[in-house]
């Protein structure tokens, strides 16, 4: 489908912008939200806690101040200043906010999965601030997640952190300043193994052989694109003008971030071979690759992903799913760690990542991690592995107040959320949640009769009129633009 | 040919990587199972039966593949391999009673897949007749402390057959050690098994890649016609068991299908119904009462909203695991996790299995999900021992440690369903098995692998 030029565009945002003023008035109209956010209390304090701070140890019975959304003092006993919100901690255990390497919620696209390389589309334009996962993964005590594009293309769409700011506008969502991403992938998704439509050929590449030549082709062009950029930057500092500028490349704009290091790689991957693929097609183009997704097989390869100082975040113990899973095993977070890799524990999937804690717990029998080793592969290390450690990752007092409160140790199945903070609000309140359920069920039951009343009226049903979620605020960049035209 | 039994560790590792391996996989004389009837004797542990309370510093004999005597007052035998199992608790081996085992390898390949045939009707087909007794998923199921499971076709994966209503074929009951399927079968034939017919107005066209929509009364027609066609198919059966009983087969021309499912309708075999939503568990129990069918149910994704129905029937449920997101967008985000609690409250029998291969060592987490959200730790451990066992009828071979039941049994370090507990021993019918997997060996070869050399 073509669109037919700037008018229809600019209806359809006068329309858009109809809409939400229509929504932003309906929203008076109804009582208090689940997806309402929270308040932001100046001062909270939680006492009595068993503190696990990550980077110093575990504090039994502690406290944590939080002051303006930040961690002011960790310690033994503080006391409440005046007005603070106290939060008893007894029997309870904090952590971190756990964050989520490698997620797919929040989005209402995952795969632009047409071309081998969808570098021009972005996760950031398909935010989805009203997807019932991020409650249910707020709910799991996740407080940051990296949100992927597919793997479906060797290279994919650009990729964005974000917090999980339940009930905050999609522009709320990104966790601000975090290095943007781009994933690419390697293995049988890319080359669409277990994928084939019937009646269309093959899509380049259908090897891993093509794999590396379609990487390797997008960064020469990427190259030869950055030097004619380059080139024209010079000509106009020495100042010549009238020049006229390169047109710009909507997909190559991205990899050029890529070699110009301001933008991660988190490639998908499997096999040994492919992964140390791609650490050589990095070192010809003089890019790092930041971290290799799923990395099953990156126990054989340990030392060489060591010497790369590239992170590796995977899966706790899936296997044999397909044939690049078939040697997956339940010990690889841990003997990675052994040989000095960064490793993290991802989910890759919604219900996943309600448990990452008890993910990370498992390296804990498969391999021998020590407590603090296995909570880091879900706090600490993904937030090395997304550069936002100085933010996030640990407790200690400057970070941000994302925090995590079970009612056990959290490397236990039998732990349960209680509360979950970003930015020292509390987002998600197990104790609300339960006390606000008859109530919604309530509201269900009085909805279902509305609808059977007017099915027995059937002169005077209507048909239902049902608000859409308000779609994320547009961001007139011009990665958005590209996502109709990139197509080739 | 028998292998040797594959011993221990073998090569020098490191101290660390032993201590580990020591950890996990059993005492080192303990190799794949070897042809030593012997008898143990677990001493100085907690054991829970599953039968009373647990007994503290007891022992358990075994002898032939069974049960012989648990308590404190038991004699250990003379000549009897003695576990000094001090510090360490055992249990009934634990029962996953849906799964895919040695029927699929790698379920995103077709040809190590041999879980559902073509066709709507197949009662004839039976699991037993396609599990490949050396598939890698049995020794890394068995190291997670699961003993028995049930084979079941047509279950799980992405060839489950969809919407449409089948009858899937028959589900063997298998213990999870044995160079043969027959020394591996503990009933050929536990359950027919009956994918409910759902009311499907979206379809997924795989031949387009593409979503079909079709209106409501259309799919409401081809679901009517669909349960006529089961009940077509079990009313011949009927008359072809009464034609059976009555000696006048012989005048027809045999027909295996109607003769798989004459146990079905005459209430031996008990059908396990896969259905989720509620509107489908309420047709499906309605079917089986009017047919008079044994009914078991699985999946059960909604089953808390007719646990009534369901008590009232004494239709037993073997549930999906808890770990699954909720089926509605505002249902409570716990929804699953609470269910257990719910229909076990309710006094529904409930099973609780992983419905795959790969994922079946997660048993155990599941369970203990579900006591973390209300169900009691008795009920959640009988769960996926005792109560699968007697829904499928094997309720006096396994489930218990009891005097006379086949030894299937577990020593571990602590509770079977957390997540750090390693199991220490295993027997499977009374012999000591390997912990060793597939996943050890990887573990094992590759913390061994030598530094690359600077050079690179």
């Amino acid at each position: 489908m073509r669109l037919r030029g700037i008018p229809q565009k600019k209806r359809s945002h006068i329309l858009f912008l109809y809409f939400l003023s229509l929504l932003y008035l309906l929203s008076f109209s109804f009582s208090a939200d689940a997806a309402t956010p929270p308040d932001a209390p100046p001062v909270i304090l939680i006492q009595d806690a068993t503190v696990m701070t990550v980077s110093h140890g575990t504090i039994e019975h502690g406290s944590i101040l939080i002051k303006d959304g930040k961690i002011a003092e960790v310690g033994q006993s503080i006391k409440a200043p005046a007005g603070a919100q106290v939060i008893d901690g007894s029997g309870q255990f904090v952590i971190p906010g756990i964050i989520d390497c490698h997620s797919h919620i929040a989005a209402e696209a995952i795969n632009e999965g047409s071309v081998s390389v969808s570098s021009m589309v972005n996760m950031e334009e398909v935010l989805d601030p009203q997807d019932i996962d991020i409650y249910r993964d707020l709910a799991g005590g996740v407080t940051a997640a990296n949100i992927l594009h597919g793997s479906a293309n060797s290279i994919g769409g650009q990729t964005v952190v974000i917090k999980l700011r339940w009930g905050q506008p999609a522009s709320k969502l990104p966790f601000e300043g975090a290095m943007p991403g781009i994933k690419f992938a390697l293995g049988e998704n890319p080359k669409r193994s277990n994928f084939s439509i019937p009646g269309q050929p093959r899509r380049y590449p259908a090897t891993r052989m093509g794999v590396e030549q379609t990487i390797r082709a997008a960064f020469s062009e990427a190259r030869d694109y950055k030097k004619t950029w380059d080139d024209y930057n010079k000509r106009v500092a020495a100042g010549e003008k009238s020049l006229i500028p390169p047109r710009r490349d909507l997909k190559l704009e991205p990899l050029v971030e890529v070699l110009e290091g301001k933008r991660y790689v988190h490639s998908h991957c499997y096999r040994e071979d492919e992964i140390l693929m791609l650490l050589r097609v990095a070192k010809e183009f003089g890019f790092k690759v930041r971290t290799f997704q799923h990395v099953l097989e990156g126990y054989k390869i340990a030392d060489e992903l060591a010497a790369a100082g590239v992170g590796a975040s995977t899966f706790s113990d899936w296997w044999a799913y397909k044939v690049e899973a078939y040697d997956a095993i339940p010990y690889n977070a841990a003997l990675m760690t052994r040989r000095g890799v960064i490793v993290s524990i991802n989910s890759d999937d919604a219900e996943e990542a309600t448990h990452l804690n008890q993910e990370a717990a498992k390296s804990m029998k498969y391999g021998g991690l020590s407590h603090d080793e296995a909570l880091k592969l879900v706090t600490l290390n993904p937030a090395m592995q997304l550069g936002i450690d100085k933010r996030v990752g640990t407790i200690d007092v400057g970070k941000d107040a994302d925090l995590t409160i079970y009612n056990h140790d959290p490397l236990s199945a039998y732990a349960v959320v209680q509360k979950t903070l970003i930015d020292g609000r509390v987002y998600f309140d197990r104790e609300k949640d339960v006390a606000h359920r008859a109530e919604i069920e309530k509201e269900k039951k009085a909805l279902a009769d509305k609808l059977k009343k007017a099915e027995q009226k059937p002169e005077e049903k209507k048909p239902e009129e049902r608000p859409k979620p308000p779609a994320p605020a547009p961001t007139p960049t011009a990665q958005g633009e590209a996502g109709q035209g990139g197509a080739q | 040919m028998r292998k040797k039994r594959a011993s221990g560790p073998r090569s020098p590792l490191c101290l660390f990587n032993f201590l580990v391996l020591l950890g996990l996989v059993c005492a080192p004389a303990a190799g794949a199972q070897t042809q030593t009837p012997s008898v143990y004797a677990i001493t100085h542990a907690k054991i829970f039966t599953l039968a009373g309370s647990p007994i503290e510093d007891g022992t358990l004999v075994i002898r032939d593949g069974k049960i012989r005597a648990v308590g404190t007052a038991v004699e250990v035998p003379g000549g009897a391999q003695v576990i000094d199992a001090k510090g360490l608790q055992v249990y009934p081996g634990l029962f996953d009673a849906v799964t895919q085992m040695g029927l699929s390898e790698i379920s995103a390949v077709n040809s190590t897949v041999d879980t559902t045939e073509t066709g709507n009707y197949n009662p004839d087909v039976v699991a037993a007749t396609a599990i490949a007794p050396s598939s890698e998923h049995i020794p890394v199921t068995r190291a997670s402390g699961i003993t028995e499971v049930l084979a079941v076709p047509a279950s799980g994966g992405f060839d489950s057959g969809g919407g449409r209503g089948t009858l899937g074929g028959q589900a063997s009951a298998i213990h999870l050690a044995g160079w043969t399927i027959d020394e591996m079968l503990i009933k050929k034939s536990a359950a027919m098994v009956l994918k409910w017919p759902q009311i499907q107005t979206q379809t997924f066209d795989f031949a387009t890649f593409s979503r079909k929509e079709k209106p409501y009364t259309e799919a409401k027609q081809e679901y009517d016609k669909q349960v006529n066609e089961l009940n077509d198919w079990l009313d011949r059966a009927r008359h072809y068991a009464q034609a059976m009983e009555k000696g006048s087969v012989s005048k027809y021309d045999r027909d295996l299908k109607l003769e798989a499912l004459a146990p079905v309708v005459r209430g031996e075999l008990p059908v396990l119904v896969f259905a989720n939503r509620a509107r489908d568990i309420r047709n499906a129990v309605a079917f089986c009462d009017k047919q008079k069918l044994k009914m078991i149910l699985a999946g059960g994704e909604e089953a808390y909203k007719v646990k009534d129905l369901l008590r009232s029937k004494e239709v037993p449920v073997v549930l999906r695991p808890m770990l699954s997101l909720p089926p509605e967008e505002d249902d409570p985000y716990d929804r699953e996790l609470t269910q257990p609690a719910e229909l076990a409250a309710a006094g529904v029998k409930i099973a609780i299995a992983s419905f795959d291969n790969s994922f079946a060592r997660r048993l155990g987490q599941n369970t203990a999900n579900a006591v973390a959200h209300g169900l009691s730790y008795e009920e959640a451990l009988r769960a996926v021992t005792m109560n699968p066992a007697q829904i499928f009828g094997l309720g006096s071979q396994l489930g218990t440690l009891e005097q006379g039941k086949i030894a299937n049994v577990i020593v571990t370090n602590g509770d079977p369903l957390e997540l750090t507990t390693e199991v220490k021993y295993l027997f499977i019918k009374g012999q000591l098995t390997s912990l060793e997997n597939k996943h050890h060996r990887l573990y094992e070869k590759y913390s061994n692998r030598p530094k690359p050399s600077a050079a690179n």
